[in-house]
């Protein structure tokens, strides 16, 4: 994916209140022209509200919005340079799907002849060769979609702008639909902008997400580095599954940190902080992250010497609850220390050697770069 | 008849209790209208006892100047009623559906208002009004008809903004949304996607409208002058003499007319659309 790395949307200071309630407090960022951005976040948290400030839905109380450098506050969202996927998908009941996607072609005043190839040029775009006289009553809910992404598309916007695409379809068909739309927007380069609640739509679509928390950014990162380097408990907690701790730090130097957690033990890192000596802090780390062995063999033993060289980052604990997910299988353990800690195991061959189960005793070990010491 | 299959539990249909509980009812409702509709071909003056078939009091209602008159003063009431009750009524429908103000609650009450007051004190509500702001009666046709009219759009408009409000609550605003988003203006959008949505109710208004116009008694009685006389209004004055099989007749043209007109109505819409309605 080449990128321009132009700004086509700048949201400057945006707030927006109903009433005493303020969905979006006071958010700066910048879309780049050709990014897939997704805002993600838990519902009501301001994301949709947002994009509905985007498309002209809805006004902001404070702030300025910009598409492509023009400033937006009084522009009608019929004059707007870009187009929506409503979450309903709003296609129009008593239109065929060819007047549906001819709709603001028409309205525009485009000839006859070019509205025909352009709209059987979106249909073939998502997939929907054929289905020009269907009524929306006689489709399903992914072939709506599809109209109504063909819909926005025919019209060539700057900016697509989507609101929870996937939510409405089925486990398997929102996975389809999220390597398509990867593909479609990488195809037709047009910037999209997509709401989303859903951590893994969120990850496997986007370019950059911006995690929205009571209306405020709580990170504005590429996919792995906001499940890698989540900025805080928020977001460590919201993708992805965590396990956190608190704790204090006890030393911070460049080339290695540790965290001495109640609950834990000792937490080694082999880079540092920078954050105050004895601070309250949390640390974040991944069920994936940790390894279960079989202990008294002291296997996890050397295998945390050789991982963490500066410290043990060792645990142990009892099995309290498993849960088999085909893929994975899912731990909670009980430490020592009476706290819970889900470790997460792949199964990487159909009859493991060292089948876990419950009430086992197991020991844990983690490298040095697993956890993320959180500062808020 | 002998080889029937035994009736299952949820085949109510088949029950002879439901069947002739249905039938009772249809005779209930409709016994009166068959039986003045047979009488309207009695050849008897009285119109008491059966004395044989005829159409001639058919001829003569037709052939009755003052009845045609008070018929097609009828229909160009309740056809002007209709539409400006369908215009008034669907945009306080839509008024109301769409925007939040100070004080919607009373005016959604007191616009239906007119649905709940007794027909006889809008009447003399209506005779008192015309009276006191010196409504001319002296017009030529059909501008002497416009007291008339006013009254009936009064009571016919708040059953069409009924109608219509009812279905506008089954309406997606992202439909709207998305019609200006693709550049519809606030008017195109209106008539691209709001105005289908509610096509069915407008139509079932409509009809609302138009028959309770047109056979309204009460508030025309109160409202009519010598010359502007409406076909009930009539069909009462020739009651008050005697009910002779001219009545029936004319009542039984009223009736074909309704019917006639509801079937047109439901077959342009599609019955469903309508029955969605509701």
């Amino acid at each position: 994916m080449t990128q321009a790395k132009q700004p086509i949307i700048q949201i400057r200071n945006v707030s927006k209140r109903f009433g005493k309630v303020t969905a979006v407090d006071n958010i700066s960022l910048d879309i780049l022209a050709g990014e897939f951005f997704v805002l993600l976040g838990p519902s009501g948290c301001g994301k949709t509200t947002l994009l509905r400030m985007i498309a002209g839905f809805e006004m902001p109380t404070e702030g300025q919005i910009f598409i492509d450098g023009q400033d937006m506050s009084l522009v009608p969202p019929n004059k707007r340079p870009v187009n929506m996927v409503f979450q309903s998908y709003a296609v129009f009941p008593h239109m065929n799907v060819t007047d549906n996607v001819g709709y603001g072609l028409r309205i525009a005043g485009v000839s006859k002849g070019e509205i025909r190839d352009r709209v059987a040029e979106a249909l073939e775009l998502v997939k929907l060769g054929g289905f020009e006289d269907r009524m929306p009553d006689q489709m399903s809910g992914g072939q709506r979609q599809r109209v109504a992404l063909a819909r926005s598309l025919v019209m060539r916007p700057k900016v697509l702008l989507l609101d929870e695409p996937l939510s409405a379809l089925d486990a398997k068909l929102r996975a389809q639909m999220q390597f398509e739309l990867a593909d479609l927007q990488d195809k037709v380069g047009i910037t999209f902008v997509t709401v989303t609640h859903d951590q893994d739509e969120a990850l496997s679509m986007a370019s950059r997400v911006a995690v929205i928390n009571k209306g405020e950014v709580a990170q504005l990162a590429p996919p792995a580095d906001l499940y890698e380097y989540p900025a805080n408990r928020f977001v460590a907690d919201f993708v992805g599954s965590v396990n956190i701790f608190e704790g204090k730090l006890t030393l911070d130097e460049p080339d290695k940190a540790a965290v001495d957690c109640p609950g834990l033990g000792k937490i080694y890192l082999n880079h540092g902080v920078t954050g105050p000596h004895g601070a309250d802090v949390w640390v974040a780390l991944r069920p994936e992250k940790i390894y279960l062995h079989v202990p008294g063999e002291g296997k996890a033993v050397r295998a945390a010497a050789q991982d963490a060289p500066d410290g043990h980052n060792l645990a142990r604990g009892t099995i309290k609850g498993m849960s088999y997910l085909g893929d994975i299988t899912l731990y909670e353990i009980q430490l020592e220390g009476g706290q819970m800690i889900r470790v997460s195991r792949p199964n990487l061959s159909r009859h493991d050697q060292e089948d876990f189960t419950w009430d086992d005793k197991v020991s844990m070990h983690w490298r040095a770069d697993s956890p993320v010491v959180l500062l808020s | 008849m002998f080889n029937r299959t035994p009736i299952a539990p949820l085949e109510y249909t088949r029950k002879l209790w439901m069947r002739s509980w249905v039938g009772l009812t249809m005779l209930f409702l409709y016994a009166p209208l068959i039986l003045l509709m047979i009488f309207s071909f009695n050849d008897s003056k009285r119109n008491v006892v059966w004395k044989g078939f005829t159409l001639k009091y058919y001829e003569k209602a037709l052939h009755n100047d003052s009845l045609v008159e008070a018929l097609v003063n009828s229909l160009t009431i309740a056809a002007l009623a209709t539409i400006v009750s369908l215009v008034i009524g669907a945009l306080a429908a839509v008024a109301l559906w769409r925007f939040r103000f100070p004080f919607k609650g009373l005016v959604e009450g007191t616009m239906s208002l007119p649905i709940i007051v007794p027909e006889i004190c809008l009447g003399v509500a209506f005779l008192i009004f015309f009276a006191k702001v010196d409504w001319p009666t002296d017009l030529p046709w059909p501008l002497n008809l416009s007291a008339i009219t006013i009254a009936h759009i009064t009571f016919c408009f708040p059953f069409v903004a009924m109608v219509v409000r009812a279905r506008l609550a089954s309406f997606n605003k992202e439909e709207e949304e998305a019609a200006k988003d693709l550049g519809a203006s606030e008017w195109q959008a209106f008539r691209d996607v709001l105005l289908p949505h509610i096509r069915p109710a407008l139509v079932a208004g409509a009809l609302l409208a138009f028959t309770l116009s047109l056979d309204d008694f009460v508030i025309t009685f109160f409202t009519s002058g010598p010359d502007t006389i409406t076909f009930p209004v009539k069909v009462y004055s020739m009651v008050r003499f005697s009910v002779t099989p001219e009545v029936n007749a004319a009542s039984t043209i009223l009736i074909l007319l309704t019917v006639i007109l509801t079937f047109i109505a439901l077959k342009l819409q599609g019955v469903k659309g309508i029955a969605e309605t509701h």
